[in-house]
């Protein structure tokens, strides 16, 4: 119970009147943030990221981070109300929560989401509380060929677990990579893929990535379906949320189904998105009412939001224990780290105790408090979505800019947001996911150094990646993984596949 | 995207279908591929007497991104399977230029007037030719949000945004 101990020193710390009132700032720029189009967890976290340098890091992690519940709440309103889905990870929500809404059941879909975010968001921090110190532990043992199979093993899943052409995946990642080296190299010195341009030595920083790739990119995709806003009104009242919350312990197996699937698939780097749809499938497949589901099951807004907020939670789980993020929005959340002067990674849970129980127990906190504010304040946001897209848009790019600014204040990088902003626009319409080229660009340095420290070892020979069991173990599985769509597809080949009857209109994260 | 018929949404002229911007852009990376391979052996991709050159990783990343591009490529060209929905219609172009055009000027805009006075232009302007509102409304809320932004930035959280190359709010004194 060691671990218990150490998280009421984190309550300790984070007790205070200034966390709490920013963890209530951090809660509603995160609903705002998840509620607005083009605006979502990773850019939203990544524009205010400069806003919180002056600030300690405890506190500092404690507005981010619950920036990041409240986009992950935010995401639901709209897809319920709307049929919008304002966060990928949502739109496996709108299956189930817009019939709802349109039945006049609208107040009762959005408990029931904000209900099972929280669940599954407590469950995996309940996880993260007595799991990650035990991973860190583990992980203080590793030498950098474990640390490069586990790099390998991160961008191998993508692969393996991805929908889509493999080969989109790849290139997405290697791309992600390659702009990572461009700059100086750190080992010998030389200036890499710069080709004589001295404002490049700086190299890509992935805060402009992830600015320009989703939010310009989100802009334009919104622009072009011309949109207009047209949404169901919903009123919440305590009485619709306690009859609700009534009806909610009857889907505990949903509950905690789709927590573990989310749990999964967050530390793991699949992400919240497939985790969502992956846990409707499953309840549409085990719930007795699953032939029922898309026409307004409360069951099946359950499932999605539950294993979105589980994973959505989760993946800071490798991200503090291993400092290898599992989401692009982790990976955020790492880069505010290093600004800060914190290492991510086993050496956090010995060096900076406070801080990290601090934001676990922020998590805690957070949720909670999230699902207060969600709970009191939808038809604020909902009337938010009413704003005509053409003050919205603006506006956003304008956020946009000034993100991208501070990031390094540099204007050249408001020029490359633009510019993966178009990037961002191409590959979505052609299916190339994004976020493998985010974790790429983040991870870049530290895989290449694993990677070039395990061939000094090994004096260039790869076969040291199975030197010894524990690193023989992660590599195999990863090359598994990176094989998978070949391995699945000669499977078919022998045995049949069933017809999937899975959502078509799946996205790619 | 998940409109499949060849003659777009709204039966606009189809500008491109997605294989084929699929092929192009399997081209284009093709290329970058190709560059980051070329640039790699250049700084010396092999083992230099002190361990793996400053090319060695990168190296292999351009040959990943190589053999994916033509992998890309095959599939959009050859597959049987390759998505014939449109990429682009000429109106949704329309639409995305409207955005993208204007949000050049903007940024150009950055450069020489800095991110405040900018932005006012830009919102002002996008409400009134895009949005059609009265010059007076967009205006006021061009300048309402650039004064909350200026307050939050500059006052509150002390964090300076770039003024331009004419710095026309210098009298402020920030």
């Amino acid at each position: 119970m060691e671990a218990f101990g150490s998280l009421m020193g984190g309550f300790a710390v984070i007790l205070t009147p200034t966390n709490i009132g920013l963890m209530f700032v951090g809660i509603i720029l995160g609903v705002l943030i998840g509620v607005l189009p083009g605006l979502g967890g990773a850019n939203g976290v990544a524009i205010l990221l400069p806003l919180t340098f002056t600030m300690s890091p405890t506190s500092a992690i404690v507005m981010l981070s619950c920036i990041y519940w409240g986009a992950l709440f935010g995401g639901a309103i709209t897809s319920i109300l709307f049929n919008i889905p304002g966060e990928p990870w949502s739109v496996a929500t709108t299956f189930d929560g817009y019939p709802m809404a349109q039945r006049g059941k609208a107040g009762q879909a959005l408990t029931a989401a904000f209900t099972s975010s929280f669940v599954g968001a407590f469950i995996a921090v309940l996880m993260i509380t007595f799991l990650a110190p035990l991973v860190a532990d583990f992980a203080l043992e590793f030498g950098s060929p474990e640390f490069f199979s586990v790099y390998l093993l991160t961008f191998c899943s993508f692969v393996g677990m991805g929908k889509g052409s493999p080969f989109k995946i790849l290139i997405s990642m290697a791309i992600g990579f390659a702009l990572s080296t461009v700059g100086m190299d750190t080992v010998t010195g030389q200036l890499r893929l710069t080709f004589g341009f001295h404002e490049l030595m700086r190299g890509f920083d992935f805060l402009i990535a992830v600015i320009g790739l989703f939010g310009i990119g989100e802009i334009l995709l919104s622009m072009e379906e011309g949109l207009e806003f047209s949404g169901k009104s919903a009123k919440i009242n305590p009485k619709v949320v306690w009859e609700t919350w009534k009806m909610l312990p009857r889907f505990w197996v949903t509950s905690l189904r789709s927590s573990l699937v989310g749990i999964w698939m967050g530390i793991t780097p699949g992400g919240a998105t497939p985790a969502s749809f992956m846990s409707y499938g499953l309840a549409k497949k085990m719930s007795r009412t699953g032939d029922k589901f898309g026409t307004g099951e409360i069951e099946g807004v359950v499932a999605p939001e539950t294993a979105a907020h589980a994973a959505g939670t989760s993946a800071l789980l490798p991200m503090l224990a291993l400092g290898i993020p599992g989401s692009p929005t982790a990976a955020v959340l790492l880069g505010g780290l290093l600004i800060w002067g914190l290492q991510p990674g086993p050496l956090l849970f010995v060096e900076q105790k406070d801080f990290v129980w601090g934001l676990i127990a922020s998590m805690y906190l957070g949720n909670i408090v999230g699902l207060i504010v969600v709970l009191s304040t939808v038809p604020l946001f909902a009337s938010i979505l009413r704003i005509p897209f053409s003050i919205i848009a603006p506006v956003i790019i304008v956020i946009c800019a000034i993100g991208a600014y501070t990031v390094s204040t540099a204007m050249l990088d408001v020029w490359f947001m633009l510019g993966f902003g178009v990037i961002g626009y191409v590959f979505k319409k052609l299916d190339y996911p994004l976020a493998p080229l985010v974790l790429a660009l983040v991870l870049g340095d530290k895989a290449e150094n694993a990677f070039r420290q395990s061939m000094l070892v090994s004096q260039g020979d790869l076969s040291i990646m199975w030197s010894n069991k524990l690193v023989g173990s992660i590599t195999t599985l990863a090359m598994l993984l990176l094989f998978w769509p070949l391995i699945s597809k000669i499977i078919a080949k022998i045995r049949p596949p069933k017809t999937p009857d899975f959502p078509e209109n799946q996205p790619v994260d | 995207m998940a409109d499949h018929s060849p003659s777009g949404p709204a039966g606009a002229k189809v500008l491109a279908t997605n294989s084929t911007v699929d092929a192009v852009v399997a081209v284009i990376l093709f290329v970058v591929g190709a560059v980051v391979v070329e640039e790699s052996y250049r700084l010396g991709s092999g083992w230099t007497d002190d361990g793996p050159g400053s090319g060695y990783f990168p190296f292999y990343i351009g040959l990943i991104i190589c053999i994916s591009a033509i992998g890309i490529f095959y599939q959009a060209v050859f597959s049987k399977s390759r998505d014939k929905g449109a990429f682009v219609d000429r109106e949704q172009l329309g639409r995305v230029l409207s955005v993208l055009v204007p949000a050049l000027f903007y940024v150009l805009g950055i450069v020489f007037l800095g991110i405040y006075v900018a932005s006012a232009i830009y919102i002002a302007l996008f409400m009134m030719f895009l949005g059609k509102y009265p010059p007076a409304k967009a205006v006021m809320l061009g300048l309402l949000v650039n004064v909350f932004f200026f307050l939050m930035f500059e006052v509150w959280f002390k964090v300076p945004l770039y003024k331009g190359k004419f710095d026309p709010l210098a009298f402020l004194g920030y």
